[in-house]
């Protein structure tokens, strides 16, 4: 016998599968997210009500779609939506109801609805606190409480978050469309850009966190998949899935015994997911078929270039650091020519590694950046000139706030200070 | 959340008996649904187990035993490992696949066990229905 609580939880597994295709199709005949989700909403009320006694039908989607649609047009009919010409909205219903095969019409339709309501979310006009909150939401499935709870803001933020951004796109009178041709690079990597701070958010989270937290790795993961399947020929898309299928691989691996970060060198590759791995790999020839490599795609190629290692020992140094040369190319930044010195430095000896470092320094672009002196640090040490070496260390564990950070590195210093005295006591 | 979907042999598979164009037509429109909402992470077919072994573990003894064997209910045919937020969207995704075999059949979902990333852990059970008070919660608060 089927319980109302089985059938309730039924129906928001149903919910969690189709809201986001619900509302993209809602979306494109009222032209207004905030009214596309209360009309979404709507219908889920009258599920929750119906579907205990009926059982959950067949096809959950389409009632639900046809559901909203019946409210749409009360709507129209009672002059109550506001945002478009109440004929046009009546004009789309109708068209929608003339479709020849409805079930496979509404597969491509919603298909490129969904692209773009992905490209709505995650508009230039709204912050980027707040394209995250929508897209979470209506692309997510997540509630209000589940994205406070995810980001460790009050639940008040949040919602307050989602309302301005609906008020923000229906005044900017946003548009329901994939971008031109000419914006389209842009665009997208705004919606990247979402993506992708999630996928870190998630994976910040620490021991003892909120379990919704490390969870919002798999729901970027799921979006950027999405993504991957309604804009195939976008290299960078698949390049973002590569980038963060191969990261979440090493989920398991991480953090130690006592909840401490382990650096990627010295974790234990046995827990690297390889499942996740040939993912990453699948999706990395998905963007090499694309064309030129994008910045995501690059740094998707050097975590498959770890990723390939068995060992640490193993790892392609020298085509790491080509990869973040070619990264340095196309988008700059002085972090992206630190990570290149420590590749080269581990492809081509500590002094070649160095001229790059002492090139950033005189930049002075990273000076309050703990991971400089730090770097530099490491390298002197390798090259012995341990007294600078020690000097170094010092001052990178004063740049850092993090506690555990500044221990490791005062004791390097310490040990390299023990490492200069050995040596000035030799007998050359 | 991993689960592995376990399709159930029986005479009709352990034939090796391949798939009617429309089965194969349909599963694979079922298989590119599950990989267009990003559930999907794997899926294969499994071969009869007249081409397969077992091997047995008794203490520091094991011994090999080649197929095919008999009880075809303790056998699997294929599987899918999908991703989903809970055991009852694995569910209403696994009923929407197409009869996988060309009798009466049975699908199994199993979780994957995650490994204990962090201290103390949320059960699945536990983690489920937190879920579901979350969205009950939502849920009234969108009826006005």
């Amino acid at each position: 016998m089927v319980t109302s609580n089985d059938t309730h939880r039924a129906i928001e597994a149903v919910w969690r599968i189709e809201s986001a295709k619900l509302i993209a199709g809602l979306t494109r005949i009222v032209r207004d997210v905030g009214q596309a989700e209360d009309l979404a909403q709507d219908a889920l009320v009258a599920a929750l009500e119906r579907w205990p006694e009926t059982g959950v039908p067949d096809n959950p989607g389409a009632w639900l779609m046809a559901t909203a649609k019946h409210r749409a047009i009360d709507l129209v009919r009672k002059n109550a939506l506001h945002e478009r010409k109440q004929d046009e909205i009546a004009r789309e219903l109708d068209d929608d109801d003339r479709r020849p095969d409805i079930h496979a019409a509404l597969d491509d339709q919603f298909g490129d609805d969904l692209l773009r309501l992905i490209f709505m979310t995650c508009h230039p006009s709204l912050s980027t606190e707040s394209r995250v909150a929508l897209t979470l939401r209506l692309l997510g499935g997540l509630t209000t409480t589940e994205i406070a709870r995810a980001f460790l803001l009050p639940e008040a933020t949040i919602a307050q978050r989602i309302v301005r951004a609906k008020r923000t796109l229906a005044e900017h009178r946003v548009e329901f469309e994939v971008p031109r041709r000419e914006e389209l690079a842009g665009r997208l990597a705004s919606v990247l850009g979402v993506i992708y701070l999630v996928f870190n958010e998630g994976y910040s989270a620490t021991a003892g966190d909120d379990w919704l937290r490390p969870a919002l790795c798999e729901d970027a993961l799921r979006l950027g998949r999405v993504l991957a399947e309604l804009a195939p020929g976008e290299g960078e898309v698949h390049g973002l899935v590569a980038l963060m299928e191969i990261q979440a691989s090493r989920f398991r691996a991480r953090v130690g015994p006592g909840g401490e970060p382990v650096l990627l060198l010295d974790q234990d590759r046995a827990r690297w997911d390889q499942l996740l791995i040939r993912r990453g790999f699948a999706a990395l020839e998905r963007a090499e078929r694309q064309g030129p490599l994008g910045p995501y795609a690059l740094q998707g190629s050097i975590a498959a270039c770890h990723a390939r290692a068995r060992t640490g020992d193993e790892t392609d140094w020298a085509r790491i650091a080509e990869l973040y040369g070619e990264l340095h190319r196309i988008a700059p930044s002085p972090i992206v020519e630190l990570n290149r010195a420590v590749a080269v430095a581990m492809a081509f000896g500590p002094a070649a590694g160095l001229e790059l470092v002492e090139h950033l320094v005189r930049d002075g672009s990273l000076d309050e950046y703990h991971l400089l002196p730090s770097v530099r640090a490491d390298l002197l040490a390798k090259l012995e000139r341990f007294d600078e070496a020690a000097a170094e260390f010092e001052r990178a564990a004063s740049l850092t706030q993090n506690a555990r950070e500044q221990a490791l590195l005062r004791e390097r210093a310490a040990s390299s200070s023990r490492q200069a005295t050995a040596r000035g006591s030799r007998v050359d | 959340m991993r689960f592995m979907v376990m399709v159930k042999s029986n005479a009709a598979t352990e034939a090796g008996e391949l798939p009617s164009t429309e089965l194969l037509a349909a599963m694979g429109k079922f298989n590119e649904e599950l990989v267009k909402a990003g559930v999907m992470l794997a899926g294969e077919g499994l071969q009869p187990s007249s081409r397969g072994a077992r091997i047995k573990f008794s203490g520091g003894k094991r011994t090999v035993v080649d197929g095919p064997f008999a009880e075809s209910k303790e056998l699997i045919a294929g599987f899918w490992i999908i991703q989903v937020k809970s055991k009852q969207e694995a569910i209403e995704w696994m009923k929407r696949c197409p009869n996988p075999t060309g009798e009466d059949s049975e699908l199994e979902i199993r979780q994957v066990f995650e490994a204990d990333d962090f201290g103390e852990n949320l059960t699945p059970e536990l983690r489920e229905a937190e879920q579901r008070i979350a969205v009950e919660s939502a849920r009234n608060a969108a009826k006005r």
